[in-house]
């Protein structure tokens, strides 16, 4: 089991592209990973503090349209809102176009599969009009900077950034031995301490228990967010001493930077190392994958939390090129990958419009059962290819292949020379043959795009 | 390859599909029984004791002070109904709906979500190993059970029916429309891949199933009428379509999920809203099952309850004893069940949760005894490995 060029761009990339030769080896792409982020800088995503509109414009249309109701503003309060909600609508599609439009114009596309792998790790759902169009902003703040960087980095922006304060309802959880908490007889919220335990850090099969979930509630507290003055730490919300998370005792004093350096020690935990490579192991190469194999990335992980090392050991690791392809493409992978074998540029995808965004991504990815950054909670998506190949997911999956291409390219390759766009070596006889026998060049297209061997990864 | 030998392959590939259990007509003649069940996943954690609120419990008032706000319905001077819930009342004086406090699966400790409808759908204390889920090992044990017998229904997979037992997938939005050739085409390129080749040629064989079941259905006057009672509209409504149509053909056993139940926050509106999406699925299968509600059993399971207090943000934490809230023609409603452990805080589990007293397991398996008439080694070998059934609860009619 060797590099495979083709294997490396399906697999770690975001799909094979007529506009783009493939990878030459392990170390050229590592190198490439660890220079400049340039498709960062050419496509451009609003980060939180910069999106129009603002969260804190629309809580507060939101709040001003709710406080006119039944008075004589009432209509105009009304108006005001839905204007907002349309400028919501409308960036939250532009930041939807924006990442495939990156995943399409990058020549491998690693660092968009590492982005969005540490986007479902740390997942965020929207609330539904008031941070709709801020999930891409989070990733775009807290996870992308930092994919090639350190998780204690990652970590400590994430429990730092709005978003996920807000989603995981940390912004209101209160010390009860707190000066707010005594006062107004206030306590904690146990939602952003257990996720971090059981999904973020150490796993649910980890060593914590619930009287660990608590301490480190106490210890979160203070995390806040408020529109009018983004994140801060509220001492006056914090609980006050020490607490004791795994055995570790963390600083008596409830100060920002003990926070922080709580996270910077429960990053690198040897619990967490093992289930962060247990986890990206699943997600690049194989739902069962090689116990060696997830050593190897934890050892990469090492001491201090290194990312660059994580990738750098799957890939060095023989077992991540086996050529059996377990996984398969999620709804949005699928999608992405058919527009980069199609020689769909960012520009392109960028310049839809709100019709055809609709026909080709919202109504889809939900028909496949993944609705664009609306999984049902923090624990993401599903990685397993059982949860993903079922009637209705392909019944979505059929129907974007045979009819969508054609609406997006205006001249539809000749499905045989397509087949090698879309899978090079990893075409069989099958969709050879299939390619070459359908009646028209759209259902070629298509039965190339729907066909086993193009979903597999 | 060839064409020919293609189109030749192919058309022995047609023979063996019309052979396939999903579409053979005569299949249907051996449908097990005629009674129907609903499993509806709540998904999240109910919290038992707001939907159904121990008015009479000594401790509950003070530990609830935020959510016990008085706007119940007085059940029978110790239960109150939420809210929430009020539109099922006329179900609930008719004995239609009724629930069973303080059970729970055997998931005890971490309180995951995940784990925690893992082994609510697995129907067994374990995480990894055998991941059938428990209505698909039902449908081991019924003679004459076909694909049809069984829909999960949703965008979502369903564990709960995964499993050795065919059963059907579908969501009430899908849809399929291929031509005669991209179809043998299709089935060519899944050919050698048996996860894709099963998915494909079921959700071939449903969308044209559902397409000629859906020109035949016809709205009848009392269907009507119960509609209107039902004030929502959205995916519920929809789910609660799709499984009654099913329902009153040949399937038996219909599973979906809805989500909204992780009140940890402001759960006064949140609960709420809920509720009365779950009151108004309830509403449209009863209303769309017609004569076939009165064989009807809906369960309504959660992975855990929530924490006996209130939490600092106006909601509750996950917790473990919960409520099972159920519906039907076929049970025995207008009544809370179960043992009552009390609120008081020596009662409560790990001193914050409602312990559980009945294993939610064994309430279903007594209701599948009933409704299929299951041998009661079955339930506990292969329904529920590893389940004392116990008592009977006397939840069915």
């Amino acid at each position: 089991m060797t590099f495979d060029p083709t294997l490396a761009a399906v697999r770690f990339g975001t799909g094979l592209s007529p506009r783009f030769t493939r990878p030459v080896g392990v170390e050229s792409i590592l190198t490439d990973l660890s220079g400049p982020d340039e498709i960062r800088e050419a496509i451009a995503i609003a980060g939180f503090n910069d999106a129009k509109p603002s969260h804190a414009t629309v809580t507060w249309m939101d709040r001003a349209a709710k406080a006119a109701l039944e008075t004589p503003d009432e209509a105009q309060a009304m108006q005001a809102r839905e204007v907002v909600r349309d400028q919501v609508r409308v960036v939250r599609r532009q930041h939807h176009l924006a990442t495939i439009g990156r995943a399409l114009d990058a020549p491998l596309g690693l660092r968009e599969r590492l982005v969005a792998f540490w986007a479902d790790h740390f997942t965020v759902v929207r609330r539904p009009f008031q941070t709709a169009h801020l999930v891409t902003s989070f990733v775009e703040d807290a996870i992308r900077p930092h994919v090639t960087g350190s998780f204690a980095a990652m970590l400590r922006g994430v429990v730092t950034h709005p978003m996920m304060l807000i989603y995981l309802q940390q912004t209101r959880s209160t010390g009860p031995d707190s000066p707010v908490g005594q006062q107004r007889n206030l306590g904690l919220n146990e939602n952003l301490a257990r996720e971090l335990l059981e999904l973020h850090l150490l796993g649910v099969d980890g060593q914590y228990s619930q009287a660990d979930v608590r301490e480190l509630a106490e210890l979160l507290t203070g995390l806040s967010y408020t529109d009018r003055r983004g994140f801060f730490y509220d001492p006056n919300r914090a609980e006050p001493g020490g607490e004791t998370v795994v055995g570790l005792p963390f600083g008596a004093d409830a100060t920002l930077d003990n926070v922080l350096e709580a996270m910077d020690i429960l990053a690198i935990l040897p619990g967490t190392a093992e289930h962060l490579a247990w986890k990206m192991a699943v997600h690049f190469v194989s739902d069962d994958p090689d116990d060696d194999l997830v050593a190897a990335m934890a050892e990469g992980f090492g001491a201090d939390g290194d990312l660059m090392g994580m990738t750098a050991a799957m890939l060095r690791h023989p077992a991540a090129w086996t050529p059996q392809r377990d996984k398969v493409r999620t709804p949005q992978q699928f999608i992405t990958a058919g527009l980069r074998a199609l020689g769909v540029t960012g520009n392109a995808v960028m310049a839809i419009d709100q019709k055809l965004y609709q026909q080709m991504l919202t109504r889809p990815l939900s028909l496949m059962g993944q609705p664009w950054e609306t999984p049902i909670g923090p624990d993401g998506w599903p990685e397993d290819a059982e949860s993903w190949i079922i009637p209705q997911g392909m019944a979505g999956r059929i129907s974007w292949a045979m009819q969508l291409p054609r609406r997006i390219v205006t001249d539809l390759p000749d499905p045989r020379e397509f087949v090698d766009h879309a899978l090079g070596s990893l075409a069989g006889e099958d969709v050879r043959f299939a390619a070459a026998a359908a009646e028209n060049r759209a259902e070629g297209v298509g039965v190339v795009l729907a066909s086993a061997a193009f979903q597999r990864r | 390859m060839d064409r020919r030998s293609f189109l030749l392959q192919t058309a022995a590939l047609g023979c063996s599909a019309a052979a396939s259990p999903l579409l053979t007509p005569v299949a249907f003649a051996d449908a097990p029984g005629d009674n129907r069940l609903v499993v509806i996943i709540l998904r999240g954690g109910m919290d038992g004791i707001d939907a159904l609120r121990p008015l009479g419990d000594p401790a509950f008032a003070a530990l609830r002070p935020g959510l016990h706000t008085g706007d119940h319905i007085d059940l029978d001077g110790f239960w109150g109904l939420h809210p929430g819930l009020e539109a099922l009342l006329p179900l609930w004086q008719a004995g239609e709906v009724g629930a069973v406090q303080a059970t729970s699966t055997p998931y005890r400790g971490k309180r995951s979500h995940f784990d925690g409808q893992d082994i609510l759908e697995a129907g067994i204390l374990r995480t990894g190993g055998d991941p059938s889920g428990w209505l698909n090992r039902l449908l081991t044990t019924l003679p004459g059970a076909q694909a049809e017998t069984a829909y999960a229904i949703g965008r979502e997979q369903m564990a709960i029916l995964s499993g050795p037992a065919s059963v059907s997938r579908w969501s009430p939005d899908a849809d399929l429309r291929l031509s005669g050739q991209a179809q043998r085409l299709l089935e060519l390129v899944y050919h050698d891949d048996p996860l894709f080749r099963d998915a494909a040629s079921q959700a071939i064989e449903i969308a044209a199933l559902v397409k000629e079941q859906d020109l035949v259905a016809e709205d009848d006057p009392a269907t009507m009428s119960m509609m209107e009672a039902v004030q929502s509209s959205g995916v519920h409504v929809n789910l609660a379509e799709f499984a009654a149509a099913r329902l009153r053909g040949e399937t038996r056993i219909a599973s979906f999920s809805l989500g909204g139940w992780d009140t940890h926050q402001n759960q006064k509106y949140s609960l709420t809203r809920s509720l009365r999406r779950l009151s108004d699925t309830i509403l449209t299968l009863r209303a769309q099952l017609g004569p076939v509600w009165d064989k009807t059993a809906v369960l309504c399971l959660t992975e855990f309850g929530r924490t006996a207090f209130e939490n600092g943000t106006q909601g509750t934490d996950h917790g473990t004893g919960g409520a099972m809230l159920y519906a039907g023609g076929a049970m025995r409603g207008g009544m809370v069940g179960g043992a009552w452990p009390g609120l008081d805080e020596a009662a409560l589990f790990e001193r914050r949760d409602v312990l559980p007293t009945s294993d939610v397991r064994a309430l279903v398996g007594w209701v599948i005894r009933g409704m299929f008439g299951t041998a009661a080694s079955d339930i506990e070998s292969v329904v529920f490995p590893d389940l004392d059934l116990g008592d009977d609860p006397g939840l069915l009619l």
